[in-house]
């Protein structure tokens, strides 16, 4: 059985709005419209979507914290709703605004208040703790008060904080938002690392796809409470983006090159765009054909970025 | 049930270490709800400068309900009072990450704070039912001293009781915990005089609805040995801790049929 199930997953709210002094009108809002999902053990999953798309109702539904309208869930073989406290020892969830951590104390003693919440055996904790405090280089901040700690130092405390009692599966709501660069990077390396090593399926919403395009084999696009897209990066890539851009430094500036199978979108100087297909033209063809009529100094081949890909799925749709 | 309590104490703990870290302020506040508590007794006071019996409730007889029920108020109010900011906690998204630990949501929400600021409160009340117990003719024995205990155990049950309960409206309607303020404040001070002086659709309210009846005018019935001026049954002074126990179960099945209805807040 999977890891994660969710079918038919319908989460509506009740909205009122004012009319008027006293009249009021009640409308619904369809948050999750019917999401399928099905994902394995020792999978990595990104969730990506416009913001209000259902990226976190999903979330919370699939971690016990909202009850679904309709539909059913199961994660590791629970029902998250009814069976939330047993489900919690075995996730672990960073919500990137919500801070699991006592704000005025000492980070190390939210590590020590969490082996009691979690009924974590000393030993194991310790031995964990120790880890993951070598591994996310927490040493130099672990007896500081959290509320002085940095985006970057307060993101790393969170991962241990949901990584601490070994959990199978962990959810990850934005954990890269608003941390500079080497912040992201370390972030990122860490979860590929814990993802290969200890096979823990991993499932993260983001709106920066770099995290993706890094991390994630699989992507799950959802817009207005829809899943739009599930599949692999290169299969999106393929369908909505089929075309490369190879990139040539000629010699001397020359008329627009007419070669088979490109199409030169952009001239600047000696320089030249050519747009070909990936599945009709292999690089080392289109290569080969433009250094048969012109002389190349120098070239470059410039894969899509996923980012123009998924803003024109949520600008056009499927 | 151990194990809740062990947890209440590291969380508690935790908490108090934190709040520590602002101490004047929790000094200020501490002796502020003090002095504000008194003036409040005052008006007992006050009034028994016109009357020499309140229902043929002496006035050291009224000090000693004040004080049972002040005693046992304070001590829910520090232990669960803060319960009232639940929309606050629902409104800043922190309610999501109790719901993320596996550990039952009341507990978190009771051990999230100790509100030691409101000792002032406790202190005053005390004063008011060890003077009242100096004044009255009371037979001590042991048993009347265990009344005693178990008496403030109930009064604080049962307003906790009510903190819970009310505290769930704000599940469904953020803000609205102003409302559940009717009855936890309303029922202390309703709790502090006989209830024998009120008319019999406040009594009935009172009595049955929001068990105030039980919080300090049975048990005082007991303790001090005195007729029922409502002559009502004579086995309802002693079942405080059985309607407490009742209203705890029953604020616990509210509190956790609330919870499914919980909305969480965007992002």
């Amino acid at each position: 059985m999977s890891m994660i199930e969710a079918v038919d997953l319908v989460k509506q709210f009740t909205v009122y709005r004012k009319r008027g002094a006293l009249r009021r009108e009640r409308t619904i809002v369809t948050a999750v419209d019917a999401v399928n999902l099905s994902i394995e053990a020792g999978e990595m999953v990104g969730y990506v979507g416009p913001n209000g798309a259902g990226k976190s109702t999903t979330i919370k539904m699939l971690t016990g914290v909202l009850t679904p309208t309709s539909g059913d869930i199961r994660v590791d073989g629970l029902v998250p709703a009814r069976q939330r406290t047993e489900l919690a020892r075995r996730i672990g969830v960073v919500f990137g605004q919500r801070s699991q951590l006592w704000w005025d104390l000492p980070l190390v003693d939210s590590f020590d208040l969490h082996r009691h919440l979690y009924r974590v055996d000393a030993t194991a904790h310790a031995h964990r703790l120790g880890e993951l405090v070598e591994l996310l280089d927490m040493g130099p901040f672990l007896r500081t008060p959290v509320r002085q700690l940095s985006l970057g130092q307060r993101m790393r405390a969170e991962l241990t904080f949901a990584l601490l009692h070994d959990p199978e599966v962990v959810f990850l709501d934005e954990p890269t938002i608003g941390l500079d660069v080497v912040s992201k990077a370390r972030v990122r390396e860490f979860l590929a690392a814990r993802n290969q090593t200890y096979g823990t399926t991993i499932i993260l919403t983001t709106h920066d796809l770099d995290d993706i395009e890094r991390l994630c084999g699989r992507l799950l696009i959802i817009d207005h409470g829809r899943v739009i897209y599930d599949g692999g990066l290169d299969a999106l890539r393929d369908r909505y983006e089929p075309h490369r851009t190879l990139v040539v430094d000629l010699v001397a500036a020359a008329p627009p090159l007419e070669v088979l199978g490109t199409e030169v979108i952009k001239v600047e100087g000696p320089r030249q765009w050519l747009r070909f297909r990936r599945d009709t033209t292999t690089a080392a063809e289109a290569i080969a054909r433009v250094a048969a009529v012109a002389e190349i100094r120098d070239l470059t081949i410039e894969e899509p970025d996923i980012e123009s890909v998924v803003a024109r799925i949520y600008v056009d749709g499927i | 049930m151990t194990d809740a309590w062990r947890l209440w104490r590291l969380m508690v703990g935790a908490q108090v270490r934190a709040q520590m870290q602002y101490r004047t302020s929790l000094m200020i506040e501490a002796s502020t709800g003090f002095a504000v508590t008194f003036l409040d007794f005052i008006a007992v006071l006050v009034l028994f400068q016109h009357i020499h019996a309140l229902g043929t409730w002496s006035l050291p007889q009224v000090a000693f309900l004040y004080g049972l029920s002040g005693v046992g108020f304070a001590l829910a109010d520090l232990v669960i009072g803060h319960i009232e900011d639940l929309s606050e906690l629902i409104r800043s998204g922190r309610f999501d990450v109790l719901l993320l630990r596996p550990v039952g949501t009341l507990l978190q929400v009771v051990a999230s704070d100790l509100a030691i600021r409101r000792l002032g409160k406790m202190f005053q009340a005390a004063i008011v039912l060890g003077w009242a117990i100096s004044q009255l003719d009371i037979a001590w024995s042991l048993t009347r001293v265990a009344m005693c205990f178990v008496a403030i155990g109930c009064a604080a049950a049962i307003f906790a009781s009510i903190w819970i309960a009310g505290a769930c409206i704000q599940f469904f309607a953020l803000g609205a915990g102003e409302i559940a303020n009717a009855f936890t404040y309303g029922g202390n001070f309703a709790s502090q005089y006989p209830v024998s002086i009120y008319g019999p659709w406040v009594r009935r309210f009172v009595a049955y609805l929001v068990p105030i009846a039980f919080v300090a005018y049975f048990p005082a019935l007991a303790i001090l040995d005195r007729p029922d001026p409502l002559a009502l049954p004579h086995w309802l002074r002693y079942a405080s801790p059985i309607v407490a126990g009742a209203a705890l179960g029953v604020a616990m099945a509210i509190w956790q049929v609330s919870v499914r209805h919980y909305r969480s807040t965007g992002s």
